[in-house]
C-alpha cells in the first residue's frame, strides 16, 4: 500500500511537528509513506473566499504530486474535504476524480482503511477534543448533535486506545470554534468570541490539552489561549496517537 | 456601508449580552434537538418534506393556478404581485377602497421584506403588529431580529422600559406576566378598533385553495375574526399540493422552530365568513428569478422555522440586526443576495461554513453549500472588493508554484521570528485578540529532506 502524505501548507510552515507525528505514526503502523516534495496547498483559502477560479494552479500541482498513490492521507479534515469536493483538473479529469476518492483524513484512514483496534500509545493527561466542522460534518468523522443518528466518533475511538488519556466531553460537543478560514480575519470579533466560548468549556473541564484533527482550528484556539496566558496547550491528535509508540 | 462584520463587532462590545443572546438561542436549539430526537422517523420526515417541496417547485406554475382556481371558487379575492411595490399598492388599494384607517397585522415576514408598514404609515394608515415580539420592536422603531422570535435580542428590562414609555407601565417593571398583561390590554383595544386584518401564510394548499397560519398567541385568528376584511399575503413558494401534506410540515415546523410539538394555533382559512371579505396576495418579488437559478432554487423550500438561526454559532454571536435584511441568519444570507447582490454581498461570508444549518433544516436546504456558491458568484461579479481580489491573486500565485511557495514560506517565517512586529501589530486583525503562531526554524519539508529523503539512486 503506497500512501502519499499530504501536509497542508500551514502545517508545513508553522506546525512541522504535526507532519512529523503523522508520518511517524503511519510508518509505525506499517504504511509505505512518501511525501511528494513539490506539494503546496489544497486551494481552499481561495475557494472558500469566492475565488475558486484561482485554484487551477494549486489543483494542477496537487494532481501532479498525488496521482500515483493508492491512498492520500492528511492530518487536516478541512483540506481533505476541500479536495474531495472541489479538486478539478481540465487536463487530467480522471486523475482528479481518482484523487478525490483516494484522499483520507488521518483519523478516518486509521479507523476505516487500516481498521486499527489498538495502539501502543500513551498520553497520561486530561484532554478535551475539539470536533472540527469540516471533518465532523463534511467527512462525517463523528455523529452530529443536530441529526437523529447513532452516536459515534472516529477520533474519540482512536483516543480511547491511548493509555492514560482522560478524555473529557465538552458541553457543546460539536460547535464551531470560529476559525472558518479567512472568516477569522474578516469577521474577527465573532471569530474570537466563538473561540473564547469553546475554550471556556474546556477550562471548565480543567483539561491540560485541547486536541483535534484540524491544526487550523487549533491554531486559532492556541492564539486565544496564549493571549489569555492560559496553561492549556493545544496538540494535534496525530501527536497524541504517535506518543510513546514503540516499534 | 453597513456590513455584517462591522455590525457584529458593535454587538460584541457588550460581551455579557452576547453570552446571554447565545445562551437564550442555544436553549431553543436544545429544545429542538430533544423534540426532534424523540421522533424516530425524524430524518425520513425531513426527506419527505424536502421531496414534497422539490416536487412543488418543479410544478409551481400548475399548483399556483390550481390554488387560485380553488380560492376564487371559495369566494376569495386573489391578487398577484410581481414585486414589493405592487404588493404594497394592492394592499393599500383594498384599504383605500373601503376608506379604512386602522389595520392589525400578524405573522408576516413577507410584509417586512416588502416594507409594507413604512409605506402604509406614510399614507396615513395606522398599522399595528399584534405578535407580542413584533409589537415590542415596532414600538422601538426597530426591525425584528429573528423571524420566529422577533424581539429575542431584548431582555425583559428593555421591554419594561419600552412599555413604560409607550404603554404607561410602571417604570422599572420587568415581571413578564405584568408586562404581557399590559400588552394584552393594549392589543385588545387595537383588535377591537381595527377595520382590517392582515396576516401572513405558512402554507397554502393548492388542492383546496385554503391557507394555514401558525401562531402561538392566537392573534391571527383574533384579527381575522374581528375585522370585516382579511388580507393574507404570501410568497408564491408557500404552496403545498395537498391537504394531506400539511401533516408532514406541521410536525416539522414547530419542533424545528421552538421545540414545541405543534404551534398552539394552526388556523385554517378557506373562505370569508358571510358578509365579510377575504383577499390573498401572491407575491413573487424575486422568487421566480431564484427558481431559475439551479444552485439556489432549493432555498425556496424554506418554511421559515428559523432552526438555522438558532443553531448558527455566528448568528448567536452577532445578533439578527447585523444581517441588515428582513430574513437574517443563514437562510437570509442565501435569500438576500438574490434580491440585491451588491447590498448583501457580505452575507454569504458571515459564516464559517460549519454546516450545522443544513443539518437542522427540516426541508433539507443545502444552506452552507449555497453560501459557498454565492461566494463564487459574488467574487466573479466583483462584489468582494479589489483589495481582497488582489490578495487572492497574490496568494494563488504563491501557492501555485512550489518554488515561490517555499521561498515565501521560509522568508515569511524568518521575518516573523526576527521582526515579529511585522505581524504582531494593530493592523493585523488576527493579532487583535490572538497571539500569532510561533514560526519554527524549519518547515516540515525541510525536516523531511534532512531526516527521510534518501539520496538519488538508493
Amino acid at each position: 500500500m503506497k500512501v502519499g502524505l499530504f501536509i497542508p501548507c500551514y502545517i508545513d510552515q508553522f506546525y512541522p511537528n504535526v507532519g512529523i507525528a503523522t508520518l511517524e505514526l503511519l510508518e509505525k503502523l506499517g504504511c509505505n509513506v512518501a511525501f511528494p516534495l513539490n506539494q503546496t496547498c489544497c486551494g481552499q483559502p481561495m475557494a472558500n473566499s469566492g475565488y475558486s477560479n484561482l485554484t487551477k494552479g494549486c489543483d494542477a500541482n496537487f494532481v501532479s504530486n498525488f496521482s500515483e498513490f493508492d491512498y492520500i492521507v492528511a492530518p487536516s479534515g478541512s483540506c481533505v474535504l476541500h479536495i474531495k469536493e472541489h479538486l478539478k483538473d481540465a487536463d487530467h479529469p480522471e486523475k482528479a476524480i481518482q484523487i478525490r476518492k483516494r484522499i483520507f483524513e488521518l483519523c478516518e484512514f486509521l479507523t476505516d482503511v487500516l481498521k486499527i483496534d489498538n495502539l501502543p500509545a500513551s498520553f497520561p493527561h486530561r484532554v478535551g477534543l475539539h470536533a472540527s466542522c469540516h471533518g465532523q460534518r463534511g467527512l462525517h468523522l463523528s455523529s452530529m448533535s443536530e441529526r437523529n443518528e447513532p452516536s459515534f466518533s472516529k477520533p474519540g475511538h482512536l483516543l480511547s486506545m491511548v493509555k492514560g488519556l482522560d478524555l473529557v466531553q465538552a458541553e457543546r460537543p460539536d460547535e464551531c470554534c470560529g476559525f472558518g478560514g479567512t472568516f477569522c480575519v474578516f469577521e474577527e470579533a465573532v471569530s474570537v468570541k466563538m473561540g473564547k466560548d469553546r475554550i471556556g468549556e474546556h477550562v471548565q473541564n480543567q483539561v491540560e490539552y485541547i486536541t483535534g484533527g484540524d491544526t487550523s482550528c487549533l491554531m486559532h484556539l492556541e492564539g486565544i489561549l496564549k493571549r489569555q496566558q492560559s496553561p492549556i496547550r493545544i496538540i494535534h491528535i496525530a501527536e497524541i496517537l504517535n506518543s510513546s509508540i514503540s516499534n | 456601508m453597513i456590513t455584517h462584520a462591522k455590525e457584529a463587532e458593535k454587538f460584541n462590545k457588550d460581551e455579557a449580552r452576547v453570552d446571554w443572546h447565545d445562551d437564550t438561542l442555544w436553549f431553543v436549539r436544545q429544545k429542538r434537538d430533544r423534540m426532534a430526537h424523540n421522533i424516530p422517523e425524524w430524518e425520513q420526515l425531513r426527506e419527505k418534506a424536502s421531496q414534497i417541496k422539490n416536487h412543488t417547485l418543479s410544478n409551481l406554475d400548475q399548483y399556483l393556478i390550481q390554488f387560485e382556481k380553488h380560492a376564487l371558487a371559495n369566494g376569495v379575492h386573489v391578487h398577484w404581485a410581481a414585486n414589493a411595490v405592487e404588493h404594497n399598492q394592492i394592499v393599500f388599494q383594498i384599504i383605500q377602497k373601503h376608506g379604512f384607517q386602522k389595520i392589525v397585522k400578524s405573522k408576516s415576514m413577507l410584509t417586512e421584506e416588502c416594507h409594507l408598514n413604512e409605506f402604509l404609515i406614510s399614507q396615513g394608515i395606522e398599522v399595528i403588529d399584534t405578535d407580542l415580539g413584533e409589537r415590542i420592536v415596532q414600538l422601538r422603531h426597530e426591525p425584528p431580529s429573528h423571524i420566529v422570535l422577533p424581539a429575542i435580542h431584548l431582555k425583559k428590562e428593555d421591554v419594561g422600559e419600552t412599555f413604560h414609555q409607550h404603554l404607561g407601565t410602571e417604570k422599572g417593571a420587568k415581571d413578564p406576566q405584568y408586562l404581557t398583561e399590559a400588552a394584552r390590554q393594549h392589543l385588545r383595544e387595537k383588535f377591537i378598533a381595527a377595520d382590517l386584518a392582515l396576516t401572513g401564510v405558512n402554507f397554502a394548499v393548492a388542492e383546496t385553495g385554503g391557507i394555514v397560519v401558525c401562531t402561538n398567541e392566537g392573534n391571527a385568528d383574533m384579527g381575522a375574526h374581528l375585522a370585516n376584511v382579511h388580507i393574507a399575503c404570501m410568497g408564491i413558494e408557500k404552496i403545498i399540493p395537498r391537504q394531506a401534506d400539511l401533516s408532514v410540515f406541521l410536525r416539522l415546523l414547530a419542533r424545528s422552530a421552538t421545540g414545541q410539538p405543534i404551534t398552539t394555533y394552526s388556523s385554517h382559512f378557506l373562505r370569508p365568513a358571510p358578509g365579510k371579505e377575504m383577499h390573498i396576495v401572491l407575491v413573487d418579488n424575486g422568487r421566480t428569478e431564484q427558481l431559475a437559478r439551479a444552485d439556489f432554487r432549493n432555498s425556496l423550500k424554506c418554511i421559515r422555522c428559523a432552526a438555522c438561526f438558532n443553531t448558527c454559532p455566528v448568528y448567536r454571536r452577532s445578533g439578527g440586526h447585523s444581517y441588515h435584511t428582513a430574513v437574517a441568519g443563514p437562510i437570509g444570507s442565501i435569500l438576500a443576495p438574490n434580491i440585491d447582490m451588491r447590498k448583501y454581498a457580505d452575507l454569504p461570508f458571515a459564516s464559517t461554513l460549519c454546516g450545522s444549518c443544513s443539518n437542522v433544516c427540516p426541508v433539507k436546504i443545502d444552506i452552507h453549500d449555497q453560501l459557498w456558491k454565492w461566494r463564487q458568484i459574488l467574487a466573479q461579479e466583483g462584489h468582494t472588493g479589489t483589495a481582497k481580489a488582489t490578495g487572492m491573486k497574490l496568494m494563488s500565485a504563491v501557492l501555485s508554484n512550489p518554488d515561490i511557495y517555499r521561498f515565501a514560506g521560509s522568508t515569511g517565517r524568518w521575518f516573523l521570528r526576527h521582526v515579529p512586529s511585522l505581524a504582531s501589530n494593530s493592523l493585523n486583525p488576527w493579532f487583535k485578540q490572538r497571539e500569532m503562531p510561533e514560526p519554527p526554524k524549519e518547515s516540515f519539508r525541510d525536516w523531511y529532506m534532512k531526516n527521510r529523503k534518501k539520496p538519488k539512486g538508493e
